[in-house]
């Protein structure tokens, strides 16, 4: 049982690793590819906390991914252009942009909640979908950014004392990221609300009988969720500099799931383990085929057939509680 | 005479045309055990949920320690003191028996908003947890899921959840099913001793162990209460006898 934390300090290293041989290797994409990992595991680590702790399969994530995405994108535009937004000064500070994206994440997260934890199981699922799609063709049909084409990031958005257009050094921002997403998530995991949560989705009829209301517990965790994915969509945005509605779309929303599934749900690591195995199939199948998502496909079978906890469950073994 | 613990007064519930309620006054006094018999399909676990707060009375009112709760949830009414086990156990089965009880002992003491400390690490969750355990006599199976624990083993965990929620009255819903004699045995014990911590309202089948340990007892049969009485009237009650009693002769 404690091969877990073993796999995940392999799986931290790992990360940090790559890009730095990269680097030495003088072989930029290498970083990029990493980063990209690092940014849908942050993603995938905040589904996690709904749909594997909590038990809430939303297939909505993609809006808050994207929501966080648009953060970045209108600020940029405007700090570019020296326009103000909403008579404020905009930045292009990359903590200034995450504080946004929390919070407009939230404010839209708690109503989205608020209405479709009052539904459960598919009716759940549909219904998340739903607010995603309307927030979807929303950002299509918003011609002050472009609508469907997207909005171009110039420069990207900057961290104070670095230089952001090295791509090592965003790479340092993004793991570092990472790592306190985690961080906060495991103690989350291990507190009171954790253990709420988790015995929210395992029996929600014993929690009420204790005295505890499983919604209101749902509804921090869902919004507490939101946030960390937008978090991640501010920097994929950054990443690429680029946000488009694709973004938000539905694909995406099933990516995130897909990520969750791959790597073990409910587990601290399981997204990092997903996005791992998911961007190199992408890189190495997609390289012979453009059809890698057929094989994608087969293997996401397997796991759920034959590996219900996915990559960490199969290495490390089923969760245990003390 | 002492004010009863739960006092429930004229309570009726109707699905459709049928009514699984029909006028129910029962009440619960300080120390007692208080059995609710009656056939299968008499309406007893119904009458549990309304208690419970999991369905509202279509007619009626409960109270609970002198307040109405009759509108208030299932926890709303665990948070005062409405301690319950299931009539089939309700755990949180991935959880070990510990981790059960110390959700109960989490939400006695406030709040489920703290997202920082470690709940292993939090001896005010543990101690109180393993006292609870104890008292049930499950102390050395504390680190078990509940999904490996016994039948008998699932139904003193919820007995000891009860109890960690510092309940000041417990309902339980047909605890002696499925339990081997010994196990009978020493629930029986432990009711017997709970009773002056709080009463007990028990919906039970064992009828050696409602005779064992009622000090009242009420007789439902069609949503009504036929006969209510202690074990002795119970016993000679001609009603009970040709309704219940002597249907399973």
């Amino acid at each position: 049982m404690r091969r877990e934390p073993i796999l995940n300090a392999a799986l931290a290293l790992l990360l940090l690793a790559a890009p730095l041989a990269a680097f030495v290797l003088d072989e930029p994409f290498y970083i990029s590819l990493t980063t990209r990992i690092v940014i849908l595991a942050i993603a995938a680590a905040g589904l996690n906390l709904a749909l594997g702790f909590g038990g809430l399969v939303s297939f909505g994530h993609a809006a808050f991914f994207g929501i966080g995405g648009y953060a970045a994108g209108i600020l940029a535009a405007h700090a570019f252009n020296m326009e103000p937004l909403l008579g404020l000064p905009a930045t292009d500070l990359m903590p200034t942009i995450w504080i946004v994206a929390v919070l407009i994440c939230a404010i839209v997260a708690l109503p989205i909640g608020a209405i479709s934890l009052r539904t459960s199981g598919v009716y759940f699922i549909m219904i998340t979908l739903a607010f995603a799609q309307m927030i979807y063709y929303f950002a299509i049909s918003w011609p002050a950014y472009n609508g469907e084409d997207g909005l171009s990031i110039t420069v990207r958005n900057a961290f104070p004392g670095l230089n952001t257009a090295n791509p090592l050094s965003f790479f340092l921002v993004c793991y570092l990221v990472l790592m306190a997403v985690l961080a906060v998530i495991w103690r989350l995991r291990d507190s009171r609300f954790g253990a709420a949560l988790q015995a929210s989705r395992q029996n929600a009829v014993r929690v009420s009988a204790v005295g505890i209301r499983p919604f209101r517990i749902r509804l921090v965790a869902f919004i507490l969720s939101a946030v960390i994915t937008g978090i991640a969509g501010a920097l994929f945005a950054d990443l690429n500099r680029f946000v488009s509605p694709s973004m938000m779309s539905w694909q995406m929303s099933g990516e995130l799931i897909v990520l969750v599934i791959l790597g073990g749900t409910g587990r601290l690591f399981g997204p990092v383990a997903g996005a791992i195995l998911y961007v190199l199939l992408e890189f190495m199948l997609g390289g012979i085929t453009e059809r890698w998502q057929f094989f994608l496909g087969f293997i996401l079978l397997g796991v759920v057939l034959f590996a219900r906890g996915g990559i960490v469950g199969v290495i490390a073994g089923k969760v245990r509680h003390d | 005479m002492t004010e009863p613990v739960i006092d429930i007064r004229n309570l009726s519930k109707s699905f459709g045309g049928l009514k699984a309620t029909d006028n129910v006054s029962l009440d619960l006094r300080p120390g007692e055990i208080h059995a609710l018999i009656g056939p299968n399909g008499a309406g007893k676990t119904t009458l549990i949920y309304q208690i419970c707060g999991s369905l509202k009375p279509s007619v009626g009112s409960i109270h609970f320690r002198g307040d109405d709760i009759t509108g208030l949830d299932v926890a709303a009414r665990a948070q005062l003191g409405l301690g319950r086990t299931f009539q089939i156990s309700s755990l949180a089965l991935e959880f070990s028996a510990l981790r059960n009880v110390m959700l109960a002992v989490q939400s006695r003491q406030g709040s489920s908003f703290r997202f920082f400390r470690n709940v292993m690490a939090d001896a005010n969750l543990t101690e109180p947890a393993l006292a609870a355990l104890a008292r049930v006599g499950l102390e050395q199976r504390a680190s078990v899921p509940a999904s490996e624990l016994s039948h008998g083993e699932r139904r003193q965990l919820e007995i000891a959840i009860a109890l960690a929620l510092g309940s000041k009255a417990l309902l339980f819903d047909e605890p002696m099913a499925g339990m081997g004699q010994e196990g009978s045995r020493a629930l029986t014990r432990l009711l017997d001793a709970l009773r002056q911590e709080a009463p007990i309202l028990l919906v039970e089948h064992d009828m050696d162990a409602v005779f064992a340990l009622a000090d009242r007892i009420s007789v439902l049969v069609y949503g009504r209460i036929i006969a209510s009485g202690t074990v002795a009237e119970i016993r000679t009650n001609p009603d009970v006898r040709a309704a219940y009693l002597g249907a399973r002769q």
